[in-house]
């Protein structure tokens, strides 16, 4: 399915503060469907906590609004998450099955694993060619498997926007560019819209539909080229 | 009740079996070990060991409260002081930005200053001062029934929630996207365990109720390889060491407690040495 432009995420005047600090102020900017936009900033620049209050996870000011302009009507948005870590050690008894199982459904995953659940997971997995890790300890998968896992659990049900924080560390080149070759059929698939924020501009100049850079407020949005010979960019990354 | 214990004596035709005490502390092991062996899989996935130590420590504070009040009912005191300071405990972490370890420190050593100076004061110490190390063999038949029915509601609560607190424990932010409420899901959690802590402390002690919380699925950890089996072993260990630490002390006069926790230390280092061999 090609892109159909017709749904849109507005993200409108999101700002929050922590302990009387300004973290992030009016932050504005559209999401359309089938793009991949990326955000950038210096550290410190707010990228993690816009997430977190897209997500609504902390409080903060200002709406996130998705639109449907095929059904001209505003709905509620699915949003898909995948995190930058997960709070799992090596030897914790957590298989993929686990994980994956206790995301996605109720049934106990400390009693007899349950054969269809089983079934629907391994086969959601497989979109992602991680099928066969299903019955492996998550605190054992390199960070390229970790993705993929935690895609298909963001993917499941498939969501009208995706966010990723900072994917791709602690990933070789090859496993880099299967994982964004992964998000493009995801959002030419299924029109879904994709956040992710990125510290790899290479990656970012690679793959973005388009880019916004953020440090504090949105300071210049656009294609990559655009952004990078900004004088925003030149000031908020001292080139 | 009396048909339980027919039965006991019945399954197991030893001579510790023929005393009531043997028998309900018996049973009341059957029903601790297993609940403290599968919060203690979330406790320690969750790094909470510090949170549920400072709980049990908050016991006497309880206590000490509800004689200031005139509250008759201790346990009903105990509880509702665990439960305020394990709420409190939560909203203070999530408030703050500082590491959980020292808020729960700070916690813990002012209730039990507080608890020790009120009892001190009011010469109620010595009255009190066996909770600190516990005694399974003067529970009762009626405190027996109460344990059973926390028993069945906590089994309920962990197949209707345990997946939920796994995917917050993994990742909350995640578990949020998913729509689940994180918040409201800890405090529930918080609030379980501080019943469970303070409904079985008298039994159990202040000193060693946490080893018996943490000890099992420690020790599971460095065997298991998935959910499954991280419950398994743990509530296995919890239950044999439970039985076995009463029998022993039986035979050996070593209060009960503490041989549980000695055996429980035991399956620690076994799995551990058994986790490196694995290792190598």
């Amino acid at each position: 399915m090609e892109a159909c432009g017709l749904h849109c995420t507005k993200i409108k005047n999101i700002s929050v503060k922590i302990e009387n600090q300004v973290i992030i102020k009016d932050v504005t900017f559209d999401v359309h469907c089938g793009e991949l936009t990326m955000i950038i900033g210096r550290n410190g620049a707010g990228k993690s906590t816009l997430l977190k209050a897209i997500l609504n996870e902390i409080e903060h000011d200002g709406t996130v609004e998705f639109i449907d302009m095929k059904e001209k009507k505003n709905s509620k948005i699915k949003i898909g998450y995948v995190p930058q870590t997960l709070n799992i050690e090596r030897n914790m008894p957590t298989s993929v099955y686990d994980m994956c199982a206790s995301y996605i459904s109720d049934k106990p995953v400390f009693l007899k694993k349950n054969k269809e659940l089983y079934e629907k997971i391994k086969a959601n997995l497989k979109l992602f060619g991680a099928e066969k890790l299903i019955d492996q300890r998550v605190g054992n998968l390199s960070g390229g498997e970790l993705q993929r896992i935690l895609l298909s659990i963001a993917t499941y049900p498939i969501p009208n926007l995706l966010i990723l924080d900072e994917p791709v560390s602690g990933v070789d080149i090859n496993g880099t560019r299967d994982f964004y070759e992964i998000l493009s059929n995801l959002k030419d698939k299924y029109d879904m819209s994709i956040i992710l924020v990125s510290h790899d501009l290479e990656l970012v100049k690679k793959y973005a539909d388009k880019v916004i850079l953020l440090d504090k407020g949105v300071k210049k949005q656009g294609t990559a080229k655009e952004v990078f010979d900004s004088k925003e960019f030149k000031e908020s990354f001292g080139f | 009740m009396e048909l339980i214990y027919n039965i006991l004596e019945a399954v197991l035709p030893f001579e510790f079996m023929q005393y009531t005490f043997m028998k309900n502390a018996f049973l009341a092991i059957m029903l601790i070990s297993p609940i403290y062996a599968i919060l203690g899989t979330m406790i320690v996935n969750k790094k909470m060991a510090f949170f549920s130590d400072a709980l049990g420590h908050s016991a006497l504070t309880g206590i000490a409260i509800g004689i200031l009040l005139g509250i008759t009912n201790i346990n009903i005191s105990m509880i509702i002081f665990a439960i305020i300071f394990a709420l409190l405990l939560n909203m203070v972490k999530n408030k703050t930005s500082y590491g959980a370890d020292t808020i729960i420190s700070v916690f813990s050593s002012i209730a039990i200053a507080i608890g020790l100076a009120i009892l001190a004061q009011s010469g109620s110490f010595n009255k009190y001062s066996s909770y600190l190390i516990g005694d399974v063999l003067s529970i009762s038949k009626t405190e027996i029934i109460y344990l059973a029915i926390a028993f069945v509601l906590v089994l309920v609560f962990w197949c209707t929630l345990f997946n939920k607190l796994n995917a917050v424990s993994i990742n909350p932010t995640l578990a949020k996207s998913k729509g689940i409420n994180v918040k409201l899901l800890e405090n529930v959690f918080a609030i379980v365990i501080a019943i469970m802590v303070m409904i079985s402390i008298r039994w159990v002690g202040i000193l060693l109720i946490n080893s018996i919380m943490i000890l099992p699925a420690a020790s599971s950890r460095n065997i298991a390889k998935n959910m499954r089996s991280y419950h398994g072993f743990s509530v296995l260990f919890a239950l044999f060491s439970g039985i076995a630490g009463l029998i022993i002390s039986y035979y050996t006069n070593i209060p009960t407690g503490p041989m549980i926790v000695i055996l429980l230390g035991a399956i620690y280092f076994i799995t551990l040495s058994m986790k490196k061999l694995v290792n190598k």
